[in-house]
């Protein structure tokens, strides 16, 4: 059976005669979705270095109180470029490139639907972050009013202001094309026979994900023009003189932040319910209800922005929508975590380093999705509001959620890129010294924000102290641990450490899908000709549906 | 093939759907802004009120209430006026009509021109502050130094909320001589 298939990707080879070509033109003129999704991921992982060193600039400052290593001024670049790195440079485009190189695999296509726009959405990303990041170098230094851009704060920015915002609107068009891209790949261009309720759940986040970013990116981009005008122009949007209110830009910025958040964390739960079921060895619990509660979480999504606002002096009936509504999210995640711990009840469970990666998901993810329902509260809020607990609740979702999912696809995948399997005591090492430091660098944040603690300040009261070097001390082991993983997987890139090509195609036995029955490397081109996937490769098993 | 042909036509109308939500949203976030203000002065949240004056009739005075209403002054970034209130609160009854003024010293020796901004807490009691002169409702030029007396006439309508015993009026000064000079004409309201 497996055999049939080579054929089937091998004949695409000799047909076309067009491998990829030699040299860095390669790289800069590919629209091959492999190659896309090689190049998104290397360019976050740069990213996460250069948002991570930033990170350590913010917690040696913070290692004892006082003012130590740098000036105020530097520190509030810090964390605004360290957020805005992240966000947009680091986790957006990891789950960019992880759909660049699945979904089409997993839909059986041969390539994004729109080739050419996935290149240049790509390669608008290196130019919106030099510039961003070349505005440290500027006179007046870098953005340095927080990620989430309020004036009038922000718009005292120096020189590094017009950059910030066309920076941001680059990053927006670059997110729009990619999910414009993917949502059109994946309603038009599915394998025969796979009916939207047979998609692997990654495709069904995904496609949600990418809707998500077409209504919101654009909200974005008219909030930060709206900014630009301000201050350049005279407008008075935001500005209380001409009669505009400062208080509308949080509203704007939060109708796309909050369902922003969730872009960041849907791809990653398609990704652990892919994972799970492979090394339980059981289909996924729950398949419709996993669809019909991610669709759910992302139409909450929309209604519940004024969380983030809770102190600005709401009506009292605003407070308790937004409350409740938010409160509501919950139940949907609840129940995406309740599938996961049924689809691992009674699995013959195996932990390899994706499986543990993904189990730390769950637990982790829920202690942030706690913290969360805390912050719910809106008179727990009043007092929770800009603290280190809302810095640790963020972490707890972003760090252990989002980018262990992403580190989870990685090591899942790569041998599936690759041809060569990676170091499993590399990675075991790994995955304990990144549970371990994330836990030591974040879980003492909640004490200090209960305790009053404020964020984005480089100076605190003494009673924080130990809090804040146990953080400190967690966060250089972190970004030390993760030289391991990227040591590991470039080892399987590039062969290094006597790595072979010698994986079957099935490279996990308990995986199943359409891109576990190509070849492992898979090759430059795949599923050229469309075929059914086999029914023993579904992803789920809707009874008596056929 | 009819079969591809179909696909790339499928995709196609896919994608200008698409685009076209991408302009709506684009265009949606401009309107969150005018409708984010409707609604707040439509209800008064945010202690926001019309910017305009109100006619107010002759009514029943409430004499069996006497709420106190305090005076806030603020100037918006570097102190370019002095601006207070002439004094910090009064005692009044609902349905009658009351002066107060207000004081602003242009510090700089420049012309400036300023716009106040006013402000009522708390936001219930908004739609009941009724102002019939502010100089809140114009930009206020000020010469090099100038110093004016500026009047506010206002009444708390009988149907304000029985539980408000205070009202805190505020009035932030900002500098408006950029936006005066680029469109010379009155504020939006
Ligand atoms: C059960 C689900 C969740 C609930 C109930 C929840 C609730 C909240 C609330 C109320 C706040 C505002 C806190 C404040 O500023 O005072 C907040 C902040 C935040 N949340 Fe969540 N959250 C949830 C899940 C998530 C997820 C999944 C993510 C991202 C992957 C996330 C990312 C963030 C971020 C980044 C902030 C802070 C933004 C900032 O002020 O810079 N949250 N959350
Ligand atoms: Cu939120």
């Amino acid at each position: 059976m497996a055999h049939a298939h080579h054929d089937h990707a091998d004949h695409g080879h000799d047909d076309h005669a067009h491998g990829p070509d030699k040299g860095i033109m390669r790289w800069i003129k590919t629209t091959n979705h492999k190659d896309l999704g090689t190049l998104y991921l290397f360019f976050s992982f740069t990213m996460f270095f250069i948002g991570g060193l930033m990170s350590l600039v913010i917690r040696a400052e913070l290692f004892h109180p006082g003012l130590q290593f740098v000036d105020p001024e530097l520190f509030n670049q810090m964390t605004t470029m360290h957020a805005l790195v992240m966000i947009f440079g680091g986790v957006m485009p990891g789950f960019v490139g992880l759909a660049n190189w699945m979904v089409p695999m997993m839909i059986g296509c041969s390539d994004l639907a729109l080739p050419r726009v996935n290149n240049w959405g790509f390669w608008l990303l290196p130019f919106a972050f030099t510039m961003l990041i070349s505005t440290l170098f500027l006179p007046g230094g870098a953005p340095a009013g927080g990620w989430t851009m309020y004036p009038p704060l922000v718009l005292q920015t120096g020189d590094a202001f017009p950059l910030l915002i066309f920076a941001v609107h680059l990053m927006g068009i670059s997110s729009i094309t990619g999910a414009i891209n993917v949502v059109v790949t994946i309603l038009n261009m599915r394998a025969p026979g796979m009916s939207l309720l047979k998609m692997p759940l990654f495709v069904w986040t995904w496609l949600i994900t990418a809707y998500l970013l077409i209504a919101v990116m654009p909200v974005l981009a008219g909030a930060v023009t709206m900014l630009l005008t301000d201050k350049y122009f005279h407008t008075s949007f935001f500005s209380a003189a001409g009669g505009g209110d400062p208080v509308m830009f949080q509203h704007i910025f939060w109708f796309f932040g909050h369902p922003e958040v969730y872009i960041m964390i849907l791809p990653a739960f398609g990704i652990v319910s892919t994972i799970i079921p492979t090394f339980a060895r059981k289909t996924l619990f729950g398949y419709d209800s996993m669809v019909y509660a991610t669709a759910s979480i992302a139409f909450l999504s929309f209604i519940v922005w004024a969380h983030h606002m809770f102190t600005v002096g709401m009506p009292l009936a605003a407070e308790l929508f937004f409350m409740f509504a938010t409160m509501l999210i919950a139940v949907p995640t609840g129940v995406k975590v309740c599938n996961w711990m049924a689809t691992m009840w009674r699995g013959s469970m195996t932990f390899e380093t994706p499986m543990l990666f993904a189990i730390a998901f769950v637990f982790l993810f829920t202690i942030g999705g706690f913290s969360g329902v805390m912050l719910a509260l809106t008179p727990v809020d009043f007092q929770y509001q800009d603290t280190y607990f809302v810095v640790a609740h963020f972490h707890y979702v972003l760090v252990p959620g989002a980018v262990f999912s992403i580190i989870a696809a990685v090591y899942y995948w790569i041998p599936k890129w690759t041809g060569r399997m990676y170091s499993e005591s590399a990675g075991k090492w790994h995955f304990w010294l990144s549970a371990i430091f994330i836990n030591l660098t974040f879980f003492p944040q909640h004490f200090a924000g209960l305790a009053g603690m404020q964020r984005r300040v480089p100076d605190y009261a003494v009673q924080f102290t130990d809090m804040n070097v146990l953080s400190t001390v967690g966060a250089f082991g972190f970004f030390l641990a993760q030289f391991i993983f990227i040591f590991n997987m470039l080892g399987s890139c590039y062969g290094w450490f006597g790595r072979q090509r010698n994986l079957p195609d099935r490279v996990w036995e308990g995986a199943k899908g359409f891109e576990w029955i190509v070849p492992s490397p898979a090759p430059y081109h795949t599923f050229e000709d469309q075929y059914p996937l086999p029914d023993a490769e579904l992803s789920v098993h809707h009874d008596a549906k056929h | 093939m009819t079969d591809e042909g179909n696909q790339q036509q499928e995709k196609r109308q896919h994608l200008s759907r698409l685009l076209l939500l991408v302009a709506g949203m684009f265009g949606f976030g401009f309107l969150l802004g005018p409708l984010y203000t409707a609604i707040c002065e439509a209800t008064g949240v945010n202690g926001r009120m019309k910017v305009e004056a109100s006619q107010v009739q002759a009514g029943v005075v409430d004499t069996s209430r006497t709420v106190t209403v305090e005076f806030v002054t603020t100037v918006n970034g570097s102190p370019l006026w002095k601006f207070s209130a002439e004094q910090p609160s009064i005692k009044v009854h609902p349905g009658q009509l009351y002066t107060v003024n207000f004081y602003a010293k242009n510090t700089q020796n420049m012309d400036l021109v300023a716009q106040a901004v006013p402000n009522i807490a708390p936001g219930s009691a908004a739609p009941h502050l009724r102002k019939t002169e502010c100089f809140c409702f114009n930009q206020q030029p000020f010469k090099a130094g100038e110093e004016k007396h500026m009047p506010v006439k206002f009444m708390l309508d009988p149907a304000l909320p029985k539980s408000i015993d205070t009202v805190t009026l505020s009035y932030t000064f900002f500098d408006a001589t950029h936006l005066a000079a680029q469109s010379a004409t009155k504020p939006r309201s």
